[in-house]
């Protein structure tokens, strides 16, 4: 090099290089081959006490392994973009939790690790899980790229001081004893003319509870969300009929505040129940809430059913709701992460961590701890074992969760401001259906 | 490279002439102006690293982003999208046709953003406008109303937003608190600002609120440029203060004003982070901005191919319309002085 201009611009290139390469090098020195990185959903009342509640499991497994774990947990909102943008740049983490519903959808991105081999033995064969649970995995046929983790179903919780003052005494069974009662607790407590207590409150807003409901509601009416050739039928009359029931607590029976159509929090309709605004709400698992804040008073039941006693689809009462685990196809840890997916699925770790988010075990070996005999956890464990269906298991659910449960959010936003029709729901449900029918 | 090197090298430019730093040279070059333009390294050498930098970071992505709205990208081929088979002009067709569910939202979006985008530069350009009028005449307190007009604008842009949403809240908001609880108004009922017809005209309040410092500042900075003596004439001659302004404020900020409103219109109409913070990920229908269509197409349902056509074409649209206004409205180098 002749000239210093040169030699300065050939050292800048250089240095840039250098720069880019060694931010590549970054990454994969993370690596190291005793820690491993694990996302976990927000299972407690908040982030950082779901944080503590995993960190003695999550201690007891360094304990007994030497690996360590980075422990990140991530809220709903943000957990199913999180895990996209993972999927997309194949740098995520070494273990996750997802939502079951979402399982087929991951499955078919090929991101995860399938539950064979080295894997299937380290949570000790499917035969230990429930099978309602397990069924959750992956789509039907093919092998499950996620394991259960967490166990979850709805069920009805009321408030039993609002039902002693209303001279309820027992729980509603069917829709329309629930719609009787649900009017029977809504009253003007303060003599503004206004209603301040109602019969039932619910997250209009929420995009993922609202499908949950469009799935239920409509099997219940003989409906489905898909035909037997898998297009959808979201605005068939059944469906239609099980949103007008929903959207009507609002719009027509009024036992629904218009104000729940801004909820987007399902912690925010428990604490409606909890401050005596409501009396009965849909829910998977609102004890954690409950126990934080003291309240005592509350009772749970069966989600109410349109015929009583009706079996197979007609009497689901809820989806087979649930936290599933993956590991990283990606991971450059793989055998760690194995580890922690056959500990965290261990008899004894079930019994804690479930426990300490009252969920219910998804093996069979835990369930029987005097922990889960509780008549909260029988209801919700009859619910899951009997009258649960998996939300339908095919790669594009996510997209009807968006697209129904945004069409019911809407409709309840047009309830609280107006009225809605029943030929507003049909095409609302009508104009998701043909998105949906689009993507196909 | 050793130190000796650039040491030798600083030597051999020392002994040479200015004009030719080149050693090795025949030296008869040296002194003949004008020199002959040569081929050298040395520029291209120096702007590397900025271009790679300004490839990998900028262009790169933007590239990126119009291939994949020619293929058909979703969650089957996420892990491979480079095998994501080509569909050539598909995913624009879908996003296109006014028959379909999806290309009459898209329709109707683009129709409101524009709206919106009007709505939402008229008033804060209106607002700046008056703002930095009111402040450029000289009396107490001025440097104060100054910096807390800015607030809104220093403030990162989600915590002013998510602020906004707490107020708007139709049960326990401070807005219905003040309209409804202390001065009656809607016959005492609670309206919501968040749903409905109303989520547009919230969504307008809190852009205009967060952009019109912007014009506030850029205004004031330009009026600052105007010579006192041309008021001082025109007010001798029984100019009002309303002639002044037209005939005189107006013209002379022109230059200053084409930039402005091009900047603001642009940032509006891509707004995004107004509506996700008030409205999480999907609006109300009736205030659906574009990018957040794009954004529910492409994350909701993970159909990036579609997304990714309706943000070429967005790209296009802004890119026509930004030629034009530049040739048309921004002054020409020649002429602005």
């Amino acid at each position: 090099m002749k000239n210093p201009l040169k030699v300065l611009s050939a050292l800048t290139a250089i240095a840039s290089l250098a720069l880019g390469l060694s931010a590549c090098g970054g990454s994969s020195q993370q690596a190291t081959s005793d820690t491993i990185t694990y996302w976990a959903s927000d299972q407690g009342n908040s982030l950082d006490d779901t944080a503590a509640k995993l960190k003695p499991s999550l201690d007891r497994f360094t304990e007994k392994t030497g690996v360590k774990v980075n422990l990140e947990v991530i809220s709903w909102t943000d957990l199913y973009n999180r895990i996209l943008t993972a999927v997309t740049s194949g740098d995520g983490p070494d273990v996750l939790n997802i939502g079951n519903t979402w399982a087929v959808t991951l499955q078919e991105t090929g991101a995860f690790e399938p539950v064979e081999g080295k894997l299937l033995e380290a949570v000790g064969g499917k035969d230990r899980f429930l099978k309602t649970s397990w069924s959750t995995g992956g789509a039907e046929g093919k092998t499950p790229t996620s394991v259960p983790l967490y166990g979850l179903a709805y069920n009805m919780y009321y408030n039993t001081k609002l039902f002693k003052e209303a001279g309820i005494e027992k729980a509603p069974v069917t829709w329309d004893e629930f719609v009787a009662d649900a009017k029977k607790l809504t009253k003007d407590t303060n003599g503004d003319g206004k209603p301040d207590q109602w019969g039932f409150t619910a997250a209009g807003a929420s995009v993922s509870a609202n499908s949950h409901q469009a799935f239920i509601r409509g099997l219940q009416n003989g409906g489905s969300l898909f035909d037997k050739d898998g297009k959808p039928t979201f605005d068939s009359g059944p469906q239609v009929e099980g949103v007008k029931q929903f959207i009507d607590l609002m719009a027509t029976d009024k036992v629904m505040s218009p104000s729940d159509a801004e909820i987007s929090q399902g912690s925010q309709k428990v604490d409606n129940l909890i401050n005596g605004k409501a009396a009965m709400m849909f829910d998977q698992s609102p004890l954690k809430n409950f126990d934080a804040r003291g309240f005592k008073d509350w009772g749970v039941a069966p989600m109410p059913m349109v015929s009583i006693g009706a079996t197979g689809a007609a009497g689901t009462q809820s989806h087979v709701a649930g936290i599933n685990l993956s590991v990283f196809k990606n991971s450059k840890n793989k055998d760690n992460a194995i580890k922690l997916a056959g500990f965290l699925t261990s008899d004894a770790e079930q019994v804690a961590l479930n426990k300490a988010y009252s969920s219910l075990p998804v093996v069979t070996g835990a369930s029987s701890d005097a922990a889960f005999q509780t008549a909260e956890v029988k209801a919700k464990n009859d619910a899951l074992a009997n009258h649960a269906m998996p939300m339908p298991l095919i790669a594009k659910e996510g997209q009807m969760e968006t697209l129904t449960g945004t069409a019911i959010k809407n409709l309840f936003a047009k309830a609280a401001t107006g009225t809605v029709s029943e030929a507003d729901i049909k095409s609302a449900l009508k104009d998701a259906n043909n998105q949906m029918a689009a993507a196909q | 490279m050793s130190h000796s090197a650039l040491d030798s090298g600083t030597a051999a430019e020392g002994s040479k002439s200015a004009i030719d730093p080149e050693p090795g040279q025949p030296q008869g070059v040296t002194g003949q102006p004008p020199r002959k333009p040569r081929r050298s390294f040395l520029p291209y050498g120096l702007i590397l690293p900025a271009a790679i930098l300004e490839i990998l970071i900028h262009i790169g992505p933007m590239l990126l982003g119009i291939w994949i709205a020619f293929i058909s990208l979703t969650q089957l081929n996420l892990t491979n999208w480079l095998n994501a088979p080509f569909v050539g002009l598909q995913n624009f067709v879908n996003g296109l046709n006014p028959e379909s569910t999806i290309g009459q939202a898209f329709f109707s979006t683009v129709g409101r953003t524009l709206g919106y985008t009007i709505l939402v530069v008229g008033f804060s350009w209106i607002l700046g406008m008056a703002g930095a009028v009111f402040l450029s005449s000289n009396f107490k307190g001025r440097a104060i109303l100054r910096t807390f007009f800015l607030v809104p604008y220093a403030l990162p842009a989600y915590v002013g937003t998510i602020a906004w949403a707490f107020m708007f809240n139709q049960r326990d908001g401070a807005v219905n608190q003040i309209l409804v609880d202390t001065f009656h108004l809607f016959g005492d009922e609670r309206p919501f600002w968040l749903l409905g017809q109303n989520s547009f005209g919230a969504m307008i309040v809190v852009n205009i609120w967060q952009l019109w410092p912007f014009a506030f500042l850029m205004l004031m900075a330009a009026l600052q440029n105007v010579p006192n003596e041309v008021y001082e004439a025109a007010a001798i001659d029984g100019a009002t203060l309303w002639q002044q302004f037209r005939t005189i404020t107006l013209p002379m900020v022109r230059p200053a004003n084409g930039v402005l409103l091009m900047v603001m219109s642009l940032w509006t109409f891509n707004q995004f982070n107004i509506p996700f913070v008030l409205f999480g990920a999907s609006s109300p229908k009736e205030a659906t901005l574009v990018s957040p269509l794009i954004y529910q197409n492409s994350f909701g349902s993970w159909n990036f191919g579609l997304g990714g056509a309706m943000s070429v074409l967005l790209l296009i649209a802004l890119f026509i319309a930004s030629v034009f206004y530049i040739r048309m409205v921004l002054p020409k180098g020649a002429d602005n002085d």
